[in-house]
């Protein structure tokens, strides 16, 4: 613990400990602060390096027949872009928040399980370095090695050791099981949490929404990163002990992979959206200066996302040849997951709706997510009716799609936290202009990228190809799409830049920047190692609302 | 109201028009120009559904715009925090109920379209054929007439009133694929040790083009499909043609000799001789199609004795190997390979 | 600006939580159970699918004794938690390592189970569908049987030396979850293996 976390940050020229004791306690730490610190940092290198395997693609595919690469590294780029992005940047991003911020909301010291906790940060970075280890120590004895070429989603037969020798698709198979590891222990720590270590009063139904939101989420990684855990051992086991899991030859079933790991990925994406509904939820209100709009219908939203989430899987399998009975039936569950999602949408609005809308970056971000969510959950629609998913299904009208939900929705509303919650990890403001020109330069890249990007889907590009031919009427789509990527590249670019200027030199933000009224805001900025000098005892939602408002506090209406 | 009105309509038929002629011009693989009932059927559903979506689109995004414009915090503001509203019962129930009715609507819609597509009984006159997909190349087998060839496939057209109806049975020798030509059908994945069936009946003749959409190694990108849709006569003289063993003059059996003592033949076939490895495509009829490789080149000598020659380079990590023959060897080869019609 | 303190009246509610040793525990279960399950499908999937080979009616014998060692073992774990809430540390290690023992018991009876497949019976893991599925599901059980056995033996040396009291009787507690978890999925086990699918 040093002073600078109870007196915020101190001029360079007062002592400070050596370099190699405040390293070295960062490595040792385990304080949900400084893991959620690191599990940030980790998320935004790897979204650069994520960035640069898209950028490599995209300029390989801005004309046909293009040699930028070979297709051999296009096949190994886009199998790590997606793996990286879900796996070492969205989940470690939304494992350090909730980290970060839910002791802080619920007004507790720590996480319910502080050493786990580091078990499981170490194990997830392990995981992501282990591997990019495969680019350098992928080659196995037939020579067929570096990185993992199978795609994110490594379908069987294409990972049997016939068709994939050597050591790459290992690479995938044990990085994301030891990082697995890592994924369910902090899941295990975020619901013990919330269960265990809430402050006095703080009824789970007064509880922040984001502490709801992750409760879902962590139950969703238990439930879902588990039967992916199981397929990966037995790939390993048809890999090495001979075993015939997913061997055709032998009788076994490529479409038993295919379950096995859509029953983890379909879950997986309601894991990576949830957290983002979680930011949108706290900034929303705080920007438009009002409550949020239906807290219990948020609540039973959320929680039905999270249980017909887990029926709906084989929406990604209506091409495999299941039965018309099977294929309907998870159009329904699919289609039915629309209601509560659309709901929250509409939650969203009423708060909006009668407020007094602030448009500093965090909100920015929130509202452009507000849009571009809306948008994904059409095209989702769209998908949900399985026969127009057999023409939209593998094409770029597919990758458009969840583009769309991950970076027009979940990187959105991660950047309005990144913008919203900085003041209170690092004591200073960001820089407001900076975050704006970050803003308009990403959205301009985005919707140049992912909207033209859904063209070339239905007129029948489809994905994981490294080049096209020439006279399909792709070509000056793929062109757009790719020049839309140097936007976002620019704006990424400023946004890591105004993080680290503002750390060192931006304004003191004092405890309570932006007039918020959860806990965290209640506490010093950054916080101390302890969090609350007292440990805070609350009586509705908006603790903070009912201290400034004591003439109308929340718990006359709750 | 009524001008409005009005000039809405002409506007949506302004752009119905186009889209109608640009359709099958903005692209050979438009899913949105069908030429076959699937297609059709998938087109008909998806007007539906972009139009119920449409319709939300409009609507929501219509109220997030005006929220954001209308309730933007005011310079002269009085410091006040807004009224707080904590939620609406009402509200809330009209915004579940309606879009659980939108949702059993579509449901509904789609559901017809499964069971029409995946549930229609195959009729007697049917042309049957076997789809087998290779790493990185198609090969065809018309069990009732005879016939095996790779690459491209020829199907009768069909006419609407009485239709012949071509009926695919999809399998696969090693990875997953998908065949997916758009205009005549929506994609069907063939996956080894489960067999998949799929149907199509253009009623126009044509070639329609469509590739590979299962991830399936290191070529998948140049795992394309040609589908020669053509006449009933056009299609009885090709089968006919595609039955006949193949041919061998004196004048090139130098070729043919090289070709039966190099490795050439234990994976190649070349019906009536002692050719008839099943590993790659069956070159009995290799002039008769207009592309080698599964679409990668055009099928000129030029191309053809440059893909014996060096493979990677037309086709980067396809499963042919280089054969190392010398020059005159090659062209010996090529010459034999250009008399197999 | 100094942060505005949140500290309230204190509120009249008897603030009780549940305790964190247990729902860390129920988790890890749940996920465990996940794990399981999916193996199990496997398992039912491919019953009557292999192409060749030993099938389970041929070789595979239901193992009462063995089952009813696991059992038991949960009720002897049970025992001696009950032993070390009341501070009786002699009866509680005796229940305690007749746990151990009977885990180990049902353990050497697997490995005898084991030796007799595959070398009398030719019955391996890549010998087929039912061999790869069999030793994957029963395999997979017997690690988690061998992880707690070792968690035990913690346990159990804590307790030779001394350290461990009555205080600790909620963690041991915890720690029997685990175990009644394992015996648990052992019914399962059985009843698809030697029951269902022969």
């Amino acid at each position: 613990m040093s002073i600078e976390s109870v007196a915020g940050p101190i001029p360079q020229t007062a002592m400070r400990p050596p370099l190699v004791e405040q390293l070295h306690s960062w490595v040792i730490t385990v304080d949900h602060k400084r893991l959620g610190i690191l599990y940030i940092l980790y998320a935004l290198v790897f979204l650069l390096v994520g960035g640069l395997e898209a950028t490599i693609m995209r300029i390989q595919l801005i004309r046909p027949h293009n040699d930028f690469v070979s297709p051999q590294v296009f096949n190994r780029m886009f199998t790590m872009h997606g793996t990286t992005m879900i796996f070492f940047v969205v989940m470690p991003v939304m494992f350090g928040f909730a980290n970060y911020l839910i002791p802080l909301m619920i007004g507790a010291r720590d996480m319910a399980f502080p050493r786990l906790n580091a078990f499981s940060f170490w194990m997830t970075a392990f995981g992501g370095l282990l591997l990019y280890f495969s680019l350098v120590g992928g080659d196995g004895l037939y020579g067929a090695g570096s990185a993992p070429d199978v795609g994110w989603f490594a379908y069987a037969p294409l990972t049997s050791k016939t068709f994939s020798q050597g050591h790459s698709t290992d690479f995938w198979t044990l990085s994301l099981l030891i990082s697995g590891f890592g994924s369910v222990g902090t899941a295990i720590n975020i619901i013990a949490t919330i269960l265990c270590s809430r402050c006095d009063g703080m009824t789970l139904s007064k509880m922040p929404l984001l502490a709801w939101l992750n409760l879902t989420m962590g139950g969703l990684v238990i439930l879902a990163v588990s039967p992916l855990t199981a397929a990966q051992l037995m790939l390993l086991i048809d890999r090495y002990l001979g075993g015939h899991f997913f061997d055709t030859q032998a009788g076994g079933s490529a479409v038993l992979w295919m379950h096995f790991f859509w029953v983890f990925g379909h879950p997986e994406v309601y894991v990576l959206v949830i957290p983002a509904f979680a930011f949108a939820s706290e900034i929303i209100p705080v920007f438009s200066r009002k409550a949020i709009f239906g807290y219990p219908v948020m609540v039973a939203a959320t929680i039905c996302i999270g249980f017909i989430g887990m029926s709906v899987w084989a929406h990604h399998m209506f091409t495999v040849g299941m039965s018309s009975n099977a294929n309907t039936f998870f159009v329904l569950s699919t289609m039915a997951i629309a209601v509560p999602t659309g709901i929250k949408i509409f939650n969203w609005l009423a708060t909006m709706w009668g407020g007094q809308i602030h448009f500093e970056t965090p909100m920015l971000f929130c509202i452009a997510f507000l849009f571009q969510f809306l948008i994904a959950g059409l095209t989702g629609i769209m998908q949900a009716a399985a026969p127009f998913d057999w023409q939209l299904t593998a094409s770029y009208f597919v990758v458009a799609h969840f583009h769309y939900v991950i970076v027009g929705g979940i990187l959105f509303t991660l950047f309005g936290a990144f913008y919203y919650w900085f003041p209170k990890m690092s004591g200073r403001m960001y820089n407001e202009a900076l975050g704006r020109l970050h803003f308009w330069l990403f959205i301009i890249g985005f919707h140049l990228t992912f909207d033209f990007m859904h063209i070339p889907g239905v007129l029948g590009m489809p994905r994981r190809i490294y080049t096209y031919e020439p006279g399909r009427g792709w070509d000056i789509w793929n062109l757009i799409v790719t020049i839309g990527v140097f936007f976002q590249a620019a704006g990424v670019l400023i946004f890591i830049g105004n993080l680290v200027w503002s750390y060192f030199r931006g304004k003191l933000a004092g405890s309570d920047p932006w007039d918020g009224w959860t806990l965290e805001w209640s506490t010093t900025s950054p916080p101390p190692t302890y969090n609350f000098r007292a440990i805070p005892a609350v009586k509705s939602r908006r603790p903070l609302w009912d201290l400034k408002h004591p003439e109308d506090p929340d718990w006359h209406y709750e | 109201m009524r001008g409005s009105r009005t000039i809405v309509t002409v506007c949506w038929s302004a752009v119905g028009a186009f889209a109608e002629t640009a359709r099958p011009f903005l692209s050979p693989t438009n899913i949105f120009a069908p030429v076959s009932t699937p297609a059709q059927s998938i087109f008909d559903l998806s007007v539906f559904v972009l139009e119920v979506t449409a319709l939300i689109f409009v609507l929501v995004f219509g109220l997030l715009v005006y929220a954001v414009v209308k309730f933007r915090k005011r310079r002269t503001g009085d410091g006040q925090e807004p009224a707080q509203v904590y939620g609406s019962s009402q509200l809330e129930l009209a915004w579940t109920v309606i879009p659980v009715l939108i949702v059993v609507v579509l449901f509904l819609a789609s559901a017809r379209v499964i069971a029409s597509i995946q549930n229609a009984a195959q009729p007697s006159n049917a042309i049957e054929v076997t789809v087998i997909g290779h790493q990185f190349w198609w090969e065809y087998r018309y069990p009732s007439l005879g016939v095996v060839t790779a690459n491209e496939l020829h199907i009768p057209v069909s006419d609407p009133v009485h239709p012949t109806p071509t009926y695919l049975t999809l399998l696969s020798a090693d990875t997953d694929h998908s065949f997916w030509v758009p205009r005549l059908a929506g994609k069907t994945d063939l996956i080894p040790n489960h067999p998949n069936s799929m149907w199509m009946d253009p009623h126009e003749t044509g070639l329609f083009l469509g590739q590979c959409a299962q991830y399936c190694g290191t070529q998948h990108a140049m795992m394309l499909l040609r589908v020669y849709v053509q006449t009933r006569d056009e299609f009885d003289r090709w089968i006919h043609q595609q039955r006949q063993r193949a041919q061998v003059t004196d004048t090139v059996s130098e070729g043919q000799k090289i070709f039966q003592r190099t490795a050439c033949i234990t994976c190649h076939a070349v019906g009536g001789t002692v050719a008839n490895g099943r590993f790659g495509p069956d070159l009995t009829h290799l002039m008769s199609r207009d592309t080698i490789a599964s679409g990668a080149a055009p099928n000129t000598p030029a191309n053809l004795r440059h893909w014996i020659q060096d493979p990677d380079a037309i086709k980067p990590g396809s499963k042919m190997p280089a054969m190392g023959l010398s020059d005159p060897e090659l062209n010996s080869v090529t010459a034999y390979l250009e008399t197999l019609r | 600006m100094s942060a505005p303190s949140a500290v309230m009246a204190q509120s009249d509610i008897r603030w009780n939580l549940p305790a964190r040793g247990p729902v860390g525990m129920s988790c890890l279960i749940a996920a465990e159970v996940a794990i399981f399950t999916i193996f199990v499908v496997a398992y039912i999937f491919y019953i009557g699918k292999s192409l060749a080979g030993p099938q389970p009616h041929d070789v595979l014998h239901p193992p009462i004794f063995l089952t009813s060692c696991l059992l038991s073992s949960s009720l002897t774990i049970h025992i001696a938690v009950r032993f070390l809430r009341g501070g009786t540390m002699m009866s509680f290690a005796l229940w305690w390592v007749l746990t151990m023992v009977l885990g180990a018991v049902f353990l050497a009876g697997t490995i005898r189970e084991w030796r007799h497949l595959i070398y009398e019976d030719g019955l391996t893991i890549q010998t087929n569908l039912f061999g790869t599925t069999y030793y994957s599901l029963v395999g997979l059980h017997a690690f988690h049987v061998i992880v707690g056995l070792l968690a035990l033996g913690t346990v159990l040396a804590f307790t030779l030396r001394g350290e461990v009291r009555k205080e600790h009787a909620e963690r041991a507690d915890v720690l029997s979850m685990y175990w009644h978890f394992v015996d648990v999925v052992w019914v399962v086990v059985f009843l698809v293996v030697y029951v269902i699918g022969r």
